[in-house]
C-alpha cells in the first residue's frame, strides 16, 4: 500500500487493512511514527517512539493497530501531561485516564500527547505555554481551541485520528477550523477519569476524526460506566457505524435568532448550502426558538471559570508541578501560581473566584445556574418538536493568529454556538460543510455544520451526520501535507 | 444592679468513621503508620481524579442521623469549601453546607440543628528548619489521614455550662459508640469538638459574639476551657468592653486562653455545589437499614432502668457503658428475685469501687462473673450474711474469684442465726464497756454506736445490724 | 466597574501575586467580561431551580473496599520538595 493511500485513509480503513493482513500494526505505526516526528504545526508537546507507543496495548481489538494522537489534558503513566500550562511542566503522571486505558485496550498505540490552549481555556490554541499551534490550511492562521493540537494533527497528515475534549465548544470549533468530524458526547458518556479539570459540569471526552464512520467507531471504544466517575453513564447498546443514506422523516430545528450578527458570509452561504443538502436527502427544515440561548455565552463565562477556579486550586506547589518559591507558605502558593499559570487561565481563575466570592454569589453563579435551567428547558422543548438542532459550528473560519487576543470577549464569542448546546449537556457533532473565504478575503477555509441532538441519540446523530458527509462530499486531502515539513 | 449573664454554648462535633476505606477513594485508613503509605492519586488530588463515595460511609452517616432523632434528608448533596492549607490538597474540602444528610435532632435536651458528611483534612507536622532559607521552620504533610470520613454534629445553642457540655458530650459518645460506627476515641482525634461560647443577660433571647474554642481533646478539658471562657467574657463585659469574635485555643496545663490567628482572611470559603458527585437520595432500603440497625441507645437505656426502679445516678452510669449495662443485666437475669435497684448499686457501687481498688481492673478481666455477684447479692438479700459481710466476700471474690459460698463458709461469715448466741454476746459488750453504756442509759443514744461496734467486732461482722441494735436497747432498758 | 482594590481581593482568595500592570489589565478586562455577563439581569429566574447537573444519576457510590495504595516512593515522585517519606512545604512566616 502506498504511503500516500494511508496517509489519506480512515481509522477504519486503516483497521480493516490490518485485520485482512494486507498492512501489518508495526508498518502502520512506524508510518506514522514517522509524520509525528515531521510535525511543523507544533501539533506534539510529547512524540512517543515505538517503544512508548505500544505501552499498555491489547492486542485482537477492534481498532487493533491504528495509531491514535492524544490531548495532553489526559493522564498517561509515565508520560509527561501538562495541559500546555507551565505549572505542570515535566509533571508525570501515576495512572492513565479511563479513556485512554480504553483506546490501548483496543489496540490503538498512543502516537504522541498533542498541543492545546492551557488548561482547555481558550478558541485559538494561542494559550498554550508551549507555543500556538497552526492550522495546516494555512499556518498563518490559528487550529481552533482548546483541543487545537488533536484538530491540526489529524488535518494536517500527522495522525489518523486523535482524542480531545470539550467543555463550551473546544472539540467542535477546531474540527470545524480544521476541516475535519468532531464530536462531543452526551455530558456522562464517556468517563471524565483521568482527563485534567477545567468546568467539571461540562467537560466531556470525544473523537476528532477524518469521517463519521471513524467517530462512531471510537466513541463506541471510548463510552461506559466507570467505577472511577460518579457522573459517567455509557450509552446504552453501544455505538455501531452508521450506514443511513436518507434522512427521511427527520425534521432539523435552525434557530435563526442566535444567527445574527457576527456570522460571516462565507459561513452562512455553506450553512444555508448545506440545509439544500438536508432537504434534498428528504430532511425537513423548521425555524426553531431557542429563547436563552443567547445568554448562554454569559452563563457560561460565570459557570465555567467559577468551577475552574476551584478545579485550578490544586495547582499548589505541594505534591507535584512547579514550585516558585520557598520563601514562607503564602509565597509558595502565591509566586508559584502567579508563575505557573497563563494569562487567559488567571484571568478566569479571577472571575470565577469572584463570581463565587461573599455578596456575589447569588447575582452571579446562582443566577448563571438558574439560566442555565433555562437553556436546558429550550433544548427539551425544542427536541420535542424536531429531532436535531443545526448551527454553523462557529460564526467564522480559523481567524489569523493574534487577530483575536487583545479582547477577551470576542475571542469568546467564537463559541456561541457550541456554547448552548455544552449547557444543556446533549451530543452534538461538527461535520465539514465545505470552504470559505474569510470576510476581507484569502484562500478559502473550512466551514463546520454543527448537529445537537438529545441526550444519548449520539446513533440517531451519527446516522443523520453520515448521510450528510456522503452527501456533502468534502474533500480535506488539501491540507493533509500541510502538518509535514 | 448588676445584670446576671447566662452562658449559651453550641458545639460542632466531628466524628470520625471506622469505615476500611477513605471516604472518596479506596485506601485503607489506618492509624499510626508511616507517613503516606495510604495514598493514591485520588487523595493525593492529582490532576484528573474524581472522587466516589463510599457507600458504607453514607450508611454510617444515616445511622448517626437516625441515632440523634433527625430528620434524613430525602435529598442530600455534596459542595466544594474552599481554602488553601497543604493539609487540603483539593484547596476544597467536600462537605455538605446546602443540603446536610440529616436536619432537626435532639439528644437528650440538646437539639441538633445538622448532621453532615465530610472528608478529613490530611496531618501537618511542624519541623525545625534545619538551615533553612531566613532559619524559618517547615512543615511536613503525611495525607494518610486526609480523605477519612467524618460526619459533624452541629447543634443549637442549647447547652448553658461546661459540666453540661462534659455531661452531654459524654451521652453523645456513648451513643455514637455504641452504634460501632466509630472509635470515638478523642486522643486520637476519632472525636474533636469545638464549642461556639457566648454569654447574654439572663432572660434575653438575644445571643451575644461568640468566640470558637477549637479541638479540645477530653470533655474534661473541654468543660474547664468553658469555664474559663465564660468567666472571661463576663469580665470583659462587667468591665464595660465587648467580647470580640475569635477562635481560641485552651491549654489545659496553664488554664489559659490563647487567641489563634485566622488561617484564612475573612474565611471567604467560596461555596459551591461539587459537579463531580451525584446526590444522595437515601432509598427505602437504605432507611429501614439505618432504622433497624440501632441498638438501644444510652437514653433511651436509661430511662429503662429508671422505669424499674434503679436510681437516676446508676441508670446513668451504666448506660453510658454498653460493658457495664451488659453486666448489671447479667445479674438480674441470673437471679431474678433480685431487685433491680439492689443490683444496679452493687455493681455501680461496691463492685466498680472493689475492681478499682484491686489493682484498677478493667470489668473485662474480671475474676467475678455476673452469676457470682448475684449468688452473693442473693446471700445478702435472704440475710444469710450481713452487708458488711457481703463487701468482705467481695473483696475475696475480686482478689481470687472464689464464689462467694465457699468464701463465706472458709471464712465463717454466715450470719449468727441464732438469738441466744447473740445475745450472750451482747451482754458480755455491755459489760466490757461500761462508760458508754453508761452515757446511753442517761440519754446519749449516738454512744450506742460503740457498743454496736464491738457486737461486730466480736462476731466478725457475722451479726445482723438491726438484731443487734434491738438486743442492745433491750439489755439497756431502752 | 472592578476597582484595583477587588482585584487585589480576590488575587489574594486566588492566590495569585499579580505584579502591577497586571492588576490594572485585569481590572479593565474583568470589568468588561462582567459588563457582558450582566445582561443575564434580563433573563427572568423567578422560581426557577439552578442546575448543576444534567446527569440525571443519584446514590453513585462505592462498596467500602480497599484497593491498593500508590508506593510511597512513586506518590513522592513528583514532590518539589520531599522529605522523610512526607511532603515539605515551608511554614507560614506572618499571618495566613
Amino acid at each position: 500500500m502506498a504511503d500516500i493511500e494511508l496517509l489519506a485513509a480512515s481509522g477504519a480503513e486503516t483497521a480493516a487493512k490490518i485485520k485482512s493482513g494486507e498492512l501489518s500494526a508495526d508498518e502502520v505505526l512506524a508510518f506514522w511514527l514517522d509524520r509525528a516526528g515531521r510535525d511543523r504545526l507544533n501539533g506534539y508537546l510529547w512524540q512517543a517512539d515505538r517503544d512508548s507507543a505500544r505501552q499498555g496495548l491489547g492486542e485482537g481489538g477492534p481498532l487493533d493497530g491504528v495509531p491514535l494522537a492524544i490531548k495532553d489534558i489526559f493522564c498517561t503513566e509515565g508520560v509527561p501531561t501538562t495541559a500546555a500550562s507551565r505549572i505542570l511542566g515535566g509533571y508525570v503522571p501515576p495512572y492513565t485516564a479511563t479513556s485512554v486505558r480504553k483506546a490501548m485496550a483496543a489496540g490503538m498505540p498512543m502516537l504522541g500527547k498533542t498541543n492545546m490552549d492551557e488548561f482547555a481555556m481558550g478558541s485559538s490554541n494561542e494559550n498554550s505555554a508551549f507555543g500556538a499551534c497552526l492550522n495546516p490550511w494555512d499556518t498563518e492562521r490559528v487550529p481552533g481551541g482548546s483541543s487545537g493540537g488533536s484538530a491540526a494533527v489529524v488535518a494536517g497528515g500527522l495522525a489518523p485520528w486523535s482524542l480531545g475534549t470539550d467543555t463550551g465548544g473546544s472539540i467542535r470549533q477546531p474540527a470545524g477550523f480544521c476541516g475535519i468530524v468532531g464530536l462531543k458526547p452526551t455530558y456522562g458518556a464517556i468517563s471524565r477519569f483521568g482527563m485534567i479539570a477545567f468546568a467539571s459540569s461540562l467537560d466531556q471526552c470525544g473523537p476528532l476524526t477524518r469521517n463519521v464512520t471513524d467517530a462512531a467507531l471510537l466513541l463506541n471504544v471510548l463510552q461506559g460506566r466507570d467505577e472511577m466517575d460518579s457522573t459517567s453513564v455509557g450509552i446504552e447498546g453501544g455505538i455501531k457505524a452508521p450506514d443511513a443514506e436518507r434522512l427521511d422523516g427527520m425534521t432539523f430545528g435552525v434557530p435563526r435568532a442566535l444567527m445574527g450578527e457576527g456570522i460571516e458570509a462565507g459561513v452562512l452561504a455553506r450553512f444555508e448550502d448545506t440545509l439544500i443538502r438536508i432537504a434534498e436527502l428528504g430532511g425537513e427544515i423548521v425555524d426553531i426558538e431557542l429563547p436563552h440561548a443567547g445568554h448562554a455565552i454569559s452563563a457560561y463565562y460565570v459557570l465555567a471559570p467559577a468551577e475552574a477556579s476551584t478545579n485550578l486550586s490544586r495547582y499548589d506547589g505541594v505534591r507535584y508541578g512547579l514550585r516558585a518559591s520557598n520563601e514562607d507558605l503564602l509565597s509558595m502558593y502565591e509566586v508559584t501560581r502567579e508563575d505557573g499559570f497563563g494569562p487567559e487561565v488567571k484571568r478566569r481563575i479571577m472571575l470565577g473566584t469572584y463570581a463565587l466570592s461573599s455578596g456575589y454569589y447569588d447575582a452571579y453563579y446562582g443566577r448563571a445556574q438558574r439560566v442555565r435551567t433555562r437553556i436546558v428547558e429550550d433544548f427539551e422543548k425544542a427536541f420535542g418538536e424536531v429531532d436535531f438542532v443545526v448551527t454553523p459550528t462557529s460564526p467564522t473560519v480559523a481567524f489569523k493568529l493574534g487577530e483575536k487576543t487583545s479582547d477577551p470577549w470576542t475571542m469568546y464569542l467564537s463559541d456561541v454556538f457550541t456554547v448552548p448546546i455544552s449547557l444543556a449537556g446533549v451530543p452534538a457533532i461538527s461535520i465539514p460543510a465545505g470552504l470559505a473565504e474569510p470576510d476581507g478575503g484569502g484562500s478559502e477555509l473550512p466551514v463546520g455544520f454543527q448537529i445537537a441532538a438529545p441526550a444519548f441519540a449520539e446513533q440517531k446523530l451519527l446516522e443523520a451526520s453520515y448521510a450528510l458527509e456522503q452527501a456533502i462530499g468534502f474533500d480535506g486531502s488539501a491540507a493533509l501535507e500541510g502538518g509535514v515539513s | 444592679m448588676s445584670t446576671e449573664y447566662e452562658a449559651v454554648i453550641g458545639l460542632e462535633i466531628h466524628v470520625q468513621l471506622s469505615t476500611r476505606t477513605k471516604m472518596f477513594c479506596g485506601c485503607e485508613l489506618s492509624f499510626g503508620d508511616d507517613p503516606n503509605v495510604h495514598t493514591c492519586p485520588v487523595c493525593l488530588a492529582l490532576p484528573g481524579v474524581l472522587p466516589v463515595p463510599n457507600a458504607q460511609a453514607i450508611e454510617y452517616a444515616l445511622q448517626i442521623g437516625a441515632a440523634l432523632g433527625c430528620e434524613l434528608s430525602p435529598v442530600s448533596t455534596f459542595d466544594r469549601k474552599n481554602y488553601f492549607y497543604p493539609d487540603n490538597p483539593k484547596a476544597y474540602q467536600i462537605t455538605q453546607a446546602a443540603r446536610p444528610f440529616a436536619v432537626n435532632g435532639r439528644l437528650g435536651e440538646v437539639r441538633i440543628h445538622h448532621a453532615h458528611l465530610e472528608e478529613d483534612a490530611a496531618k501537618t507536622i511542624h519541623t525545625g528548619g534545619g538551615g533553612r532559607i531566613k532559619g524559618s521552620d517547615a512543615s511536613e504533610v503525611d495525607f494518610n489521614r486526609g480523605g477519612t470520613p467524618l460526619v459533624e454534629i452541629v447543634t443549637e445553642p442549647d447547652l448553658r455550662s461546661g459540666a453540661q457540655v462534659r455531661e452531654w458530650g459524654q451521652l453523645l459518645r456513648a451513643t455514637i459508640k455504641q452504634l460501632g460506627v466509630s472509635d470515638v476515641n478523642m486522643e486520637e482525634g476519632s472525636l474533636r469538638c469545638d464549642a461556639n461560647v457566648s454569654i447574654r443577660p439572663v432572660g434575653s433571647t438575644e445571643f451575644g459574639t461568640k468566640t470558637e474554642m477549637k479541638n479540645m481533646n477530653s470533655f474534661r478539658f473541654i468543660e474547664r476551657g468553658i469555664e474559663a471562657e465564660v468567666a472571661r467574657q463576663k469580665e470583659v463585659v462587667a468591665s464595660g468592653g465587648q467580647v470580640v469574635q475569635e477562635t481560641l485555643h485552651f491549654d489545659p496545663a496553664t488554664g489559659e486562653l490563647h487567641s489563634l490567628r485566622s488561617k484564612e482572611e475573612a474565611h471567604d470559603y467560596r461555596y459551591l455545589p461539587e459537579p463531580d458527585l451525584v446526590p444522595v437520595v437515601p432509598t427505602p432500603a437504605m432507611l429501614e437499614e439505618a432504622a433497624s440497625s440501632l441498638p438501644e441507645l444510652p437514653a433511651a437505656r436509661a430511662a429503662r432502668y429508671e422505669g424499674i426502679g434503679v436510681s437516676e445516678q446508676a441508670a446513668l452510669l451504666l448506660s453510658f457503658e454498653l460493658e457495664w449495662a451488659g453486666y448489671f443485666e447479667g445479674v438480674l437475669a441470673a437471679d431474678q428475685s433480685i431487685e433491680p435497684r439492689v443490683a444496679a448499686n452493687w455493681v455501680t457501687g461496691e463492685f466498680a469501687a472493689e475492681l478499682r481498688k484491686q489493682d484498677d481492673q478493667a470489668l473485662a478481666d474480671s475474676k467475678v462473673g455476673p452469676e457470682s455477684l448475684a449468688t452473693l447479692i442473693g446471700l445478702v438479700q435472704a440475710k444469710k450474711i450481713s452487708h458488711g459481710a457481703g463487701k468482705t466476700v467481695l473483696e475475696e471474690m475480686v482478689a481470687s474469684g472464689t464464689d462467694p459460698v465457699t468464701v463465706v463458709a472458709e471464712k465463717g461469715l454466715e450470719q449468727i442465726a441464732d438469738s441466744g448466741e447473740l445475745e450472750k454476746i451482747v451482754i458480755q459488750a455491755i459489760e466490757d464497756n461500761p462508760k458508754p453504756a453508761e452515757q446511753v442509759r442517761e440519754g446519749n443514744e449516738k454512744a450506742i454506736g460503740a457498743l454496736v461496734g464491738a457486737v461486730m467486732k466480736a462476731t466478725q461482722g457475722r451479726a445482723d445490724g438491726g438484731e443487734v441494735n434491738r438486743l442492745l436497747r433491750q439489755h439497756l432498758g431502752l | 466597574m472592578i476597582e484595583r482594590e477587588q482585584v487585589l481581593h480576590v488575587a489574594r482568595l486566588s492566590r495569585l501575586r499579580l505584579g502591577d500592570e497586571e492588576i490594572d489589565t485585569l481590572a479593565g478586562e474583568l470589568s468588561s467580561i462582567l459588563d457582558h455577563v450582566d445582561k443575564l439581569a434580563e433573563v427572568d429566574i423567578e422560581g426557577v431551580e439552578p442546575t448543576s447537573h444534567v446527569v440525571p444519576l443519584e446514590n453513585v457510590l462505592r462498596p467500602d473496599e480497599p484497593r491498593p495504595s500508590l508506593d510511597r516512593e512513586l506518590a513522592l515522585s513528583q514532590a518539589p520538595d520531599p522529605h522523610d517519606g512526607a511532603f515539605r512545604v515551608p511554614s507560614p512566616q506572618a499571618e495566613f
